[in-house]
């Protein structure tokens, strides 16, 4: 075998290790600031993998999308509300954890069964390169303009709704007692803070 | 395309196989030693930014600066660097050593691999990767995590804070940057850092792109400050507010490695604003023009090496041009504030920047002669 092939097959091995012993983490640690790092570590495996594939930009776009600003931002929410609580005991959690396991192990035999039951198509199609970054840009504005510009119109919604619940002063009224918001302290203007000495 | 100038892969492996020894195996001998090369070359840059930093600082509050190591203090970085190395490595006790160990070396090592796309020349950069400036947009973006790690792991609210801001600080001019680059790349109809340069050098100096993308570089360059953390912009370790911010706890190598992350950061940027408006590795006169008026034929070896270290020369000096300007900024102008900081990033760069790729592509409509059709 070609050097580069074994290079290719031990990279593999290692982001495929990466990636499952890490989702595994994500979903099994208690501190959710180690899952939410471990979140990270797994999307980079996964651009690795992309990058394996010869597809360099959706490789970059994972990282600038995924690491970049989704994983940021969970980080950064995580942070922000760093409350060290001890969360009460549910009940039937190990009923529950039963169940969810249950249905996760289900969901991995059917996946498994349609991964050896499919005939795939061996070897693939060959891999555009570089022109893949050309291709990707003509079939966004083609025959996915439409899927496109949905994707894009669903995150502004997602986004207006966000600044609206974000920016509680736009509302008049108080939504639990139903009592109006006195706005005057938002717009109140600013108090010098030194007592002017010049008069 | 039919590539130019000096080719000293071809001629490493034309070497090796001259020693008996299979392409294979000198692909491999090769692989390391640009990366190495740049490696150094970065640490080198560094060595010569902090040197600059303390002779400018130095110069600007009317002091003499670093004096007696070596002629001009020359060797004063280096006493720096081995300083730290020596310091004790101190983990604070409630720390979380594991998350404050991983953290410096999230910041440093996006850094470093976007080395990988600067050329110093037609041929000389580690890869000319299709996705090139693409490439660096990505790896950026993974700095925040590092910072938001060693902020959240020091266990002190200062550097909490100070690792928010810097997260914070990076998401907001992450994005007016993108948006500059993008009107470039639309002009080069390429994300590769050789096509960018290749496409300004037709002219000399007129072609460069600082005259087609002004608003851009004004944009660029801000935000690049902004990234590197640079006053007016270092909120994130501003120390009258936040002791130093996210590096509070830090000590020895693993505050070297921040260090080191911000210079190697301000160098990069500084050649990537030559790389994409100032015309990298181009002289104000093209080469070519200069080769034909000394009839000499482009491709004959004194050119070519010419050529080649002309490249190695105007890039590294325009990049430093830039650095002593960014080191200016940072010693005369005063700290922007924190709420300051993110209007002018989403109130004001970021419609400028929309306005400005708007305008690029009108032009590029109007005008594909002069803006890449």
């Amino acid at each position: 075998m070609h050097i580069a092939q074994y290079t290719e097959l031990i990279c593999f091995i290692i982001l495929g290790a990466v990636i499952i012993i890490g989702s595994l983490g994500v979903v099994l640690l208690n501190n959710i600031v180690y899952s939410a790092f471990l979140l990270g570590g797994v999307f980079m495996s996964i651009a690795g993998l992309y990058l394996l594939l010869n597809a360099s930009f959706v490789a970059a776009a994972q990282v600038l999308v995924y690491v970049g600003a989704v994983n940021v931002l969970i980080i950064f929410a995580i942070m922000l509300v760093n409350k060290r609580e001890e969360l009460s005991p549910i009940k039937g959690l190990k009923l529950r954890r039963f169940i969810s396991g249950g249905v996760c192990a289900c969901l991995l035999g059917l996946l498994i069964r349609v991964n050896l039951t499919t005939k795939w198509n061996m070897p693939g199609p060959a891999s555009i390169g570089e022109g893949s970054t050309v291709r990707i840009g003509e079939h966004l504005f083609t025959d996915y303009l439409l899927p496109f510009e949905l994707a894009s119109v669903l995150l502004l919604m997602a986004m207006i709704g966000a600044i609206v619940l974000a920016r509680r002063d736009v509302l008049n009224t108080d939504e639990e007692t139903q009592e109006k918001i006195n706005q005057e302290i938002i717009e109140e203007k600013k108090q010098p803070l030194l007592i002017d000495q010049s008069s | 395309m039919v590539n130019s100038g000096l080719d000293i892969e071809l001629s490493f492996n034309q070497a090796m196989k001259g020693f008996g020894i299979s392409p294979e195996i000198a692909h491999l001998l090769w692989l390391p030693l640009p990366m190495l090369l740049v490696l150094i070359a970065a640490v080198i840059g560094v060595l010569v930014t902090v040197w600059l930093e303390r002779k400018v600082s130095a110069a600007a509050q009317q002091r003499i600066g670093p004096e007696y190591a070596g002629a001009l203090g020359i060797l004063q970085p280096m006493a720096d660097g081995l300083k730290l190395l020596v310091k004790e490595d101190i983990i604070p006790a409630r720390a979380d050593s594991l998350l404050f160990t991983l953290g410096p070396i999230l910041v440093l090592v996006p850094v470093i691999l976007s080395w990988l796309i600067v050329p110093f020349g037609q041929n000389l950069l580690i890869s000319n990767v299709g996705i090139g400036i693409f490439l660096w947009i990505a790896l950026s973006s993974i700095q925040p995590i590092g910072l938001l790690m060693s902020g959240y792991a020091s266990n002190n609210k200062y550097s909490l804070l100070g690792g928010l801001r810097a997260a914070a600080q990076s998401i907001s001019y992450e994005i007016p940057l993108a948006l500059s680059v993008l009107a470039i790349v639309l002009m080069t109809n390429s994300l590769s850092t050789v096509d960018i340069v290749q496409q300004q050098n037709g002219l000399g100096v007129i072609s460069w792109n600082i005259w087609r993308q002004p608003v851009g570089f004004l944009i660029f360059w801000i935000c690049a400050l902004a990234e590197c953390e640079r006053l007016p912009f270092d909120l994130p370790e501003a120390e009258e507010e936040l002791v130093a911010g996210y590096q509070t706890e830090y000590a020895g190598m693993k505050f070297a490695l921040f260090y080191l992350g911000s210079y190697i950061n301000l160098v990069l940027s500084a050649l990537l604003v030559s790389v994409l408006y100032l015309g990298g590795w181009g002289f104000p006169i093209p080469v070519e023009w200069l080769a034909s008026w000394l009839h000499q034929p482009i491709h004959s070896p004194i050119i070519e090496i010419l050529t080649g270290s002309i490249g190695i020369i105007m890039t590294i000096l325009k990049a430093y041009l830039l650095v002593f300007f960014a080191i200016l900024l940072r010693w005369t102008t005063p700290r922007v504030r924190i709420d300051q900081l993110l209007d002018l990033g989403w109130k004001f760069l970021l419609p400028i920047s929309l306005v400005n790729l708007l305008v690029t592509a009108s032009l590029k409509l109007a005008f594909p002669l002069a803006f890449g059709g």
